[in-house]
Order: C-alpha cells, then structure tokens, then sequence
C-alpha cells in the first residue's frame, strides 16, 4: 500500500516551549484519518508543517514521498489544506478568489473555469459564486475554504478542524461532503468533537501534550478500553433489592443505579453478562423492560488516555522535585 | 510555464483587491487633485513669464515648457509619492499575515519569487495608472504649444523608475510586520531618509560626502528630470529595486523558521 503521509521524529519547538514532541505515523493513500486531541495538544502544529506553512525543528515528513522541507514547492502540489481559521480574501468574490487558487495551483487557464465551476458545484456555491467573500455566512466561508482545498483535485487534504463553528445542520452537510471524498482523496482532518471522529475517520490518531497516546480504528479503541463488558438494565421492582440481587451475580464487578430502575452493570471481565441478569431478573418476577449492552464511546476511551497520561506526567513531575 | 501562470495568479488577485477596496480610489482621487492644482498653478507661472518674454527676445529663447512646466511638476510630485506609494504596498503582505490568508498562499505551490514579483508588478501597475493620468496635462501640449517630448518621455522613465524603488522599499516594509500601519509609516520614514540624505554632503567629512551622494535617491532622480539617461542612475535604481525585492524574499524565508 502506498503510504501518502510519513511522519519520522517529528518535534517542533515555538522558542522554548515544546509543541510536538518526536511524533512517528503514517497514513496510507486513500485513508481518512482523524487527529484527535485536546486544544493545545499539537494537532494544527503538525498540520501546519505538514502543509508546508512551518518547518520542524527536527525529524522529517514526507507527503507522497516527497519531504515538507526540502521538495516543499512539489510536495504542496499534492495537497489542499484547510486552516482552521478559514482565512479567505474578503475582498475578493467567490468566483475571483477560487480563480486565484486555481491558477496558484497550476491549473491551465483555458481549464481555470471549468475546474472553479467542479468545486463551486461539490460544495454547493452556486448561487454565491458572485458575492463578496466577505459578506458570507459561516458556513459558506467554510464551504468556500473547503473548496478552494479540493481545487486541482490534489490527493491529499488536510483539514484542520473542518467542522467547527457551523450550525448542526451545515456541520451534517460538511461531513456528508468529506464522506463523499474518501476513497479518491486521502484526508487527514483534526478535530476535537468524537462522535465526528468515529462516524467520518477509518482511523484515529489521538495526541496530547505534543504526543501519540493511540492510534487506531475507532472500534478497536473501545474495545481496548473495556476493561469488561458493560450491560444497561431497566427493571420494575424494588430498587434495592434489585441493586442487592444483581450484585450477588457471579463475575459482577459493580452496580451503579441510576434511579427509575436503570443500572449500569459491569463485569469483571470480557463475560457477557446479559444472560445471567435476564434469568435473574425473571426467576425473581420483576419486570424486565430494558437490556443492553454497552460498548465504550470514544469520548469515554479519550478522557482515559488522556487523564492517565496525565497523572502519570503530574506523578513524574513529583518525583522529580522530591 | 508553469511558474509565469503562478506570477500572474498573484498579479491578477493583488489587482482584484486594489480595485475592490478604497484605498486605490482614495489615493488616486488626492493624486489627480493634487496633480492637478500644482500643474495649473506650473502653467500660470509660465503663462506670467512667457508675458515677459515677448518684450526680450533672450529670455523667449530660454523658453521651455518641458523645463518650466513639466520638471517642477514632476518635482512635486515626487515629494506626493513619497507620501502615497507607502499607502499602496503596506497591505501587500502586512494584511495577508494579520488575516491569516498568508497560511493559504505560503501553502499554494507558489515560490517566493512569484508571490514577491506579483506583488510588486501589480503595485507597479497601480503607480503607473496613477502616473498615465498626468498624460493628459502634456496632450494639451499637442494642441497648443510645444514640447520636448523626448525629455518628457524620459522623465516619465525616471518617475517609473523612482516609484519602483519607492513600491520595492514599501514591500520590504510591509513583510516586516502584521500591522499594516507600522508598514507605511516605517516604509515612509526610509523613503524619506533615502530621498533626503544628499542634503547631509555639506555637513559630511570628505570620505562620507561622496557615500550620502551616491545613496540619494533624489540626486539620482535629478538627471532624469533634466532629460539625461546616465547609466549610473539606471543601476542606481534598479539594484535599488532589485535589494529590497531580495531582502523580502529573505524575510519570507526566515518566517517558516521563526513562526
């Protein structure tokens, strides 16, 4: 498989502050990756070096095999990058400005309006194509910034928190749209919202405090994270001798009521435990309305990697001034 | 070529934007007015002295409407883009940083040179557009009068010179800075330094006299205006223009470094 992004030792210092720190991965040709991290983990850092805007302090990356440093000029060819500030010339008008960027890409001038009218079409601009940038709405900035990245169909895109900002129905639309591209384009988006991450990317590389704490399928990830298997119940009966009863079930590790007969079960190790608890459930006559297996959400596998990352940092730091 | 088509990209957009915001019509409105009045007032001094003339026929000859009308003029003028020219480049690339767009072009694959030279051809455009309007004062010389129209022309080739400089040192200054206003104002203040420091010769000990002559924009500019194309002056202001393109290339270089 052809690799489209490698990342080798990757390190970026802002003076003395440290922003990435000897980051590896790679990504392969037709991927969608998401880059995963809370604010100020390094995320737009690494994208910005990897669009060719920053030079790293050390370590190499290369986009389609061609270095971000030193073949800059032919390995910006390759990509479409979105910032996550949307920067657009306000000035100018949709129509001018894809223009621009089409010609800046290399685009032939006899093809210039053809090309502008593909990605006015992909992001539905139509209608705008003559307004002043500058009096858009969010979300069509958005769309213009997405499709002034998709110009000269470049194989890679980086899109730097491509959602952000936009209201729940044009952020639907966004990710309809990037969903539309893979397969053709390789695409490599950052992101902190999860649910987005797990619905659009094959692939998550989850950063924090300039470094890799995991990377892999979104599946894999909760799946890793079970510690045991969770079960859902929502039972009719006394509460508490409900809570008391399930307790006493064999390989149950903990009993969390919710109140109104829901609890969350989970077991102490891989063991699906719904049977047992439905017999349970039955065999003591209550009502049974509710049960459900749980799997762990993205959110809750982030929160633990990187909370434990960081009391093992904060454990560190201790150490070394006692 | 593939790089020509990447030069005119930015050229065409630089162009799109002055003519989409004010400051090109503002700065062109006061030039025309400006121009104007002083080009008025140059032809009712001459009009006064030519008066004069037709009682002594010596000082008829000494007439000389390119001399007396034009020179002044443009004299003026020059102390008028001193002033204006900054107004043009400060945006060039002060705006694309303070904006964020420069994260765009900078990742667009566009070489330096291209985005330096767009910038600076179509600020160079923009100059000449103002500087074709006063065409028209030397066309009414077609209808009535004379006029030395080779010394005319090459004083328009010292005031496009001059103005290239004047856009280069503007571009320099504008890739120093965020602040579009830090950009002119610095930008002014050099123009300024490098148009008057001839005037320090008399001051100067024997050694620096001939060094403050030689850097004096408007010394250079002088001959020009008489209608005298000296070598020296064209390598002048072409290395001139050609030192600040240079050091804003060097400039764009070091920002993926300092960031």
């Amino acid at each position: 498989m052809d690799l489209m992004i490698e990342v080798q030792d990757l390190s970026k210092y802002y003076g003395p502050t440290l922003a990435i720190s000897r980051l590896n991965f790679e990504v392969a040709a037709g991927e969608i990756v998401g880059f995963l991290g809370p604010n100020g983990a390094g995320k737009t850092t690494t994208l910005k070096i990897l669009a060719g805007y920053l030079s790293p302090s050390s370590g190499t990356a290369r986009i389609n095999g061609l270095d971000c440093l030193t073949q800059s000029l032919e390995a910006r060819h390759s990509l479409g990058y979105l910032p996550e500030t949307v920067p657009l010339y306000t000035d100018l008008s949709v129509r001018q400005f894809l223009g621009f960027a089409a010609r800046a890409k290399g685009v032939e001038a006899k093809a210039e309006n053809a090309e502008v009218h593909r990605v006015m079409a992909a992001c539905g601009l139509g209608e705008v194509q003559r307004t002043r940038i500058g009096v858009l709405s969010k979300g069509f900035r958005q769309r213009v910034g997405l499709a002034q990245a998709l110009v000269n169909n470049p194989p890679l895109l980086i899109l730097d928190e491509p959602t952000i900002g936009l209201d729940p129905s044009q952020i639907v639309e966004i990710r309809q749209l990037i969903k539309e591209l893979a397969g053709a384009h390789t695409v490599i988006l950052s992101s902190h919202i999860l649910p987005e991450v797990s619905q659009l990317c094959q692939r998550v590389i989850i950063i924090n405090r300039g470094q890799i704490v995991a990377s892999d399928t979104p599946e894999n990830l909760s799946r890793q994270m079970g510690h045991g298997s969770r079960v859902r119940l929502m039972v009719r009966g006394p509460e508490n001798e409900v809570a008391a009863a399930l307790q006493q079930v064999p390989q149950v590790k903990e009993v969390t009521g919710a109140g109104e007969g829901k609890f969350q079960v989970v077991a102490a190790n891989d063991l699906d435990l719904r049977p047992q608890l439905a017999r349970l459930v039955v065999e003591r006559g209550w009502d049974l309305l509710e049960l459900k297996a749980q799997e762990f959400t993205l959110e809750e596998v982030f929160l633990d990697l990187v909370t434990t990352e960081d009391v093992t940092k904060e454990e560190e730091t201790t150490e070394e001034k006692a | 070529m593939k790089n020509a088509g990447n030069f005119t990209a930015v050229l065409r957009k630089e162009l799109a934007v002055y003519f989409a915001t004010p400051i090109f019509y503002v700065t062109g409105f006061f030039f025309l007015m400006l121009g104007g009045y002083f080009f008025y007032s140059n032809i009712l001094y001459y009009n006064l002295v030519s008066f004069q003339a037709a009682q002594n026929p010596m000082m008829a000859e000494q007439l000389n409407s390119q001399l007396m009308i034009f020179r002044p003029l443009f004299g003026v003028l020059t102390i008028v883009f001193l002033l204006l020219l900054p107004l043009i480049t400060m945006r060039l690339l002060a705006e694309e940083k303070r904006s964020g767009t420069a994260e765009l072009l900078f990742t667009y694959p566009l070489t330096d040179w291209s985005i330096i030279s767009g910038k600076f051809l179509a600020a160079l455009l923009v100059y000449a557009v103002f500087l074709s309007f006063t065409l028209g004062y030397a066309l009414i010389f077609l209808i009535v009068g004379r006029l030395d129209w080779a010394s005319l022309a090459t004083s328009y080739l010292g005031m496009l010179l001059f103005g290239g400089a004047c856009l280069a040192l503007g571009l320099f200054t504008s890739s120093l800075t965020e602040n579009q206003i830090i950009a002119g104002v610095t930008g002014f203040a050099l123009l300024l330094l490098f148009w008057t420091i001839g005037w320090q010769q008399e001051l100067g000990s024997m050694g620096w006299k001939g060094i403050f002559g030689a850097l004096s924009m408007s010394e250079h500019y002088e001959n020009f205006s008489k209608g005298v194309i000296d070598t020296r002056d064209l390598v002048y202001f072409l290395s001139f223009i050609f030192f600040f393109l240079f050091l804003t290339k060097r400039q764009l270089e070091s920002r993926r470094w300092r960031a």
